[in-house]
């Protein structure tokens, strides 16, 4: 039994409320949850403590939970509502999900990223559930005058044995609400979860396959203008100037006007190449596009074009480099190197990649006088708040932002220029506006997942042990290297190295930072040692993670070995590797990131000379899986995002200029290049769940190269691999 | 600007536009039928995907002056009744839990919708072919092809 308390130094993470109509209302803060650190706990986060959510209990028994987490596609909008209506004790059935009206409760202090969204409100929706329950069952003792212990809950009913009366949660529901919140209450036993961990269908399923206004770029309201942007073509040019007089007379127009929305205190959300903007304001987005097709804009240089092929030889002399001070050092290194039998050493780079959500960059804003209305697909209103109000010259308090479903977001809606720009345009022209942009302004406007360079060595003595690891690696937005992950702490002479790099070409976090890329690159060049070493890919691994779990170097490692071997034992089982399948090549790969655990399988075959993707085996650690349904989906998503980007997608920079500006040159993954199949098993471990939107990207580009070589006989070290001429199907 | 009568998920509905504006815009902005979506405007990802005449065209490439009297669907107008998924498709959709943000659905349901009435058992390789225009940034075509494979067992 755990018990949990709802309080801290006499503040509440709950309060109660009578609903109106009848029934109970119990507010709760989406993050009261994070399982505060010992620091933390003598000075909470006010935060933790902002109603944000709500669980209604109407006299009808129908249970509403209502809750600020917009929907990025994470299906945490589905996931987080079982884990309360677990607690409570409910039939799914029976349960409504709702976006909680934002107007009302402001915007939630909740980052949609990096895959914790789960991980973070896990202890505070198991309690909010298990209090409203708690509360009910007290009202129901009270009304039978019966002890509170002799109550038993199941499916909504509140049943008192030895009288033999049982009571439906609605029923109780207005009694209920006039009860103080208990100081603490009891959790669910694991082993009596009855809808967490059952497979449950997406909440929005059928208002996404009948169309029905969700994304930002549905949005409407009366009276409403359409705004469209022009930023530099070129990275380091600005605005010099435009003749907008010949445009303000083409049908539909209303104004041309220049942007600004450099922030005076720039926060890490504000990352913008382009703060001085050109924007068309029209009656529809078709005569807004023409007038900005129409419209001629002379931009002049502020600092040089860089280029793609600049950067790459650059990187390459930055690793002939050492760092003034290593990111890790363990043992010597040094001599190791000297005295191994063999060393292995390669490089690997990656591109830059834009985000392309399908559905482009896009805010509504209202602002007047005294107060602004944002409405969109943001990831962090909290910032576009403060940033917003400080362009805006207006207080935060007079700023309203709701969140809308996102079309998508891998860390692109994290940046919210766009909902500043919106605001700047909307209180430059007097009038609500919808901001869209175009699939090219999106492309081009940077924000990229940074391209980078890693070089690796590995040394291995006479008798193929391995003794000596050397990173170092640099990127157009700093190092991707983590330099206490494995397998640092699995050998005695390990050096990690930083090495910078300065451009002027935006990066920003880009699904699985840095770890989508660090991950395929290890795991290629760990195949590689292997096979040098006469060694099976699994056992070389699991050798150095038994070096981890015995007798692990260095102080910190951050991972657990037995977590990470758990994974690759799996999959070896489940793929049954090592046997010899005529026709078909095997890559695996292992990863951890985003506190999971992945190992993965890929099965290859060659149809007509291509290489196909037959088969992914996926196994997975990441604790407590809540909606296996929606955490198969994930997967299944990272993985086809996983082995598109490393097989095709890649941005390219001339004198400045993207060159990849649509879907027609920028090439992402389509239906025939995906895997035919894909089997994910859970690791059942009880333990409290972590990250599911990305951990299944990274490794897979590991897998895809060590089939890719099998199959062909070739190392891919460059992605995107189709710059080898390999081609999936 | 011209007036256009068009026949809308069996209903007359009259815009007045320009004649290159693409039935993607008059759905969306004129007639407020924002299900078709809006990805490229190029005609590379399907994501604008509706039914003229029972035939799946990007309506961002289709200028609202060559649709004339041709029947147009849209996902609004996929099933009898408004916001009920009652059609194979949209059934099957729900039932192999497809979507994950959701943004290119609308297009791969219209899409897979035609594909089936001209074809009511394609295979994989004429699912890939028909499909190969459809991009789905989150990576959901294995439950796609999964989904689309329940509709036709279902249809025939
Ligand atoms: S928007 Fe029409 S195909 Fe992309
Ligand atoms: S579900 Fe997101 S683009 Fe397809």
């Amino acid at each position: 039994m755990t018990l949990i308390k709802t309080r801290h130094n006499r503040r509440s993470f709950l309060k109660v409320s009578t609903a109106a109509g009848g029934g109970m209302i119990l507010g709760f803060s989406w993050l009261a949850s994070c399982t505060p650190k010992k620091e933390e706990l003598l000075t909470m986060p006010d935060e933790w403590f902002d109603i944000n959510a709500y669980i209604k209990i109407g006299e009808n028994g129908v249970v509403t939970i209502m809750s600020p987490n917009p929907e990025i596609g994470q299906n945490v909008k589905t996931s987080m509502p079982m884990i309360v209506a677990e607690e409570l004790d409910i039939n799914w059935k029976h349960v409504v999900v709702e976006q909680a009206d934002l107007n009302l409760i402001k915007y939630s202090r909740q980052l949609a990223g990096g895959s914790q969204s789960i991980r973070q409100g896990w202890q505070g929706l198991r309690m909010a559930g298990a209090t409203a329950r708690r509360m009910l069952m007290e009202a129901a003792a009270k009304q039978w005058q019966v002890p509170l212990g002799e109550l038993t809950t199941a499916d909504g009913i509140i049943t008192h044995k030895a009288s033999n009366q049982s009571i439906g949660y609605g029923e109780v529901a207005s009694s209920a609400a006039g009860i103080e919140v208990p100081e603490e209450v009891e959790l669910k036993d694991q082993k009596d979860f009855k809808i967490i961990g059952q497979p449950t269908k997406n909440v929005d399923g059928t208002k996404i396959a009948t169309g029905q206004p969700l994304f930002g770029l549905d949005y409407k309201e009366d009276g409403m203008l359409t705004a469209m942007i022009i930023h530099a073509p070129a990275f380091g040019m600005k605005l010099k100037s435009y003749d907008a007089s010949a445009v303000k007379s083409m049908p539909g127009i209303k104004d041309v006007i220049t942007v600004q929305t450099e922030v005076e205190e720039r926060q890490w959300s504000d990352t913008n190449a382009f703060t001085e903007i050109v924007a068309v304001v029209g009656n529809s987005t078709w005569e807004v596009m023409k007038a900005k097709k129409a419209l001629n804009v002379e931009w002049e240089w502020d600092t040089p074009g860089e280029n793609t092929d600049e950067h790459a030889q650059e990187f390459v002399k930055i690793l002939e480099s050492s760092a003034k001070e290593p990111a890790r050092l363990d043992g010597n290194p040094k001599d190791a190197f000297k005295n191994a039998a063999q060393v292995v050493e390669r490089f690997f780079s990656a591109p830059l990649l834009a985000h392309n959500t399908l559905e482009p960059m896009n805010f509504f804003a209202h602002v007047t006088s005294d107060k602004a209305l944002l409405v969109g697909p943001i990831q962090t209103p909290e910032y576009l708040s403060k940033s917003a109000a400080s362009v805006l010259g207006l207080d935060e308090k007079q700023i309203t932002i709701q969140m809308t479903r996102m079309g998508g977001g891998f860390g692109r809606r994290l940046y919210g220029h766009f909902g500043i720009e919106a605001a700047v345009i909307s209180q430059k022209i007097g009038a609500p506006i919808k901001l869209v942009y175009t699939r090219e302004d999106d492309m081009t406007q940077g924000t990229y997942r940074p391209s980078y360079l890693v070089k690796y060595r590995a040394a291995l003595d006479e008798d193929n042990n391995l003794i000596g690891i050397h990173i170092k690696g640099t990127g157009s937005h700093g190092s991707p290297i983590f330099a206490n992950r494995f397998p640092a702490g699995t050998v005695d002479n390990y050096l990690a190295e930083n090495l910078n790099f300065q451009t002027n070409i935006s990066a920003g976090a880009w699904r699985a930072p840095r770890s989508n890329f660090m991950a395929g690159a290890e795991q290629a060049f760990l195949d590689e040692v292997a096979e040098t070493a006469g060694k099976d890919p699994i056992d070389f691994r699991l050798e150095l993670f038994d070096r981890a779990i015995n007798n692990p170097v260095g102080e910190r490692n951050d991972y657990d070995p037995e977590r990470y071997a758990g994974v690759l034992k799996l999959v070896r089982e489940k793929s049954g590797w090592g046997k010899d399948i005529p026709g078909v090549y095997r890559g695996v790969s292992a990863y951890f990131c985003h506190n999971s655990y992945v190992a993965q399988v890929l099965d290859m075959e060659m149809v007509s000379g291509k290489p196909v993707v037959k088969k992914v085996w996926c196994a997975v650690d990441c604790g407590i899986v809540v909606n296996p349904e929606g955490a198969r989906n994930q997967i299944e998503g990272g993985i086809i995002d996983g082995i598109g980007h490393a097989m095709y997608s890649s941005l390219t920079i001339k004198n400045g200029a993207p060159e990849q500006h649509n879907f027609d040159r920028y090439r992402l993954i389509r239906h025939r290049e995906a895997p035919v199949e894909i089997e994910t098993f859970f690791v059942n471990n009880g333990i409290d769940p972590t990250g599911l939107g990305e951990p299944s990207l990274p490794p897979i580009s590991g897998a895809l190269a060590n089939a890719l070589y099998k199959a062909t006989g070739k190392r891919l070290y460059r992605q995107p691999f189709t710059q080898q001429d390999i081609v999936l199907g | 600007m011209a007036t256009y009568n068009l026949n809308i998920n069996g209903t007359n509905r009259q815009v007045d536009v320009e004649s290159d504006t693409p039935m993607l815009w008059v759905l969306r902005d004129h007639l407020d039928l924002v299900g078709t979506k809006y990805g490229c405007g190029i005609a590379q990802c399907g994501a604008c995907t509706i039914h003229l005449n029972g035939n799946a065209v990007r309506s961002c490439s289709v200028p609202v002056s060559a649709v004339g009297d041709q029947a147009v669907i849209t996902i609004e107008g996929l099933s009898e009744t408004v916001e009920k998924a009652e059609h194979a498709v949209q059934q099957a959709w729900l039932e192999h839990d497809v979507p994950q943000c959701g943004y290119c659905q609308a297009g791969q349901i219209m899409n897979a919708a035609a594909l089936l009435t001209r074809n009511s058992n394609p295979s994989d390789e004429e699912i890939d072919d028909a499909m190969n225009g459809n991009i789905c940034r989150c990576g959901t075509y294995i439950r796609i092809k999964a989904a689309i494979k329940t509709a036709a067992s279902k249809m025939s």
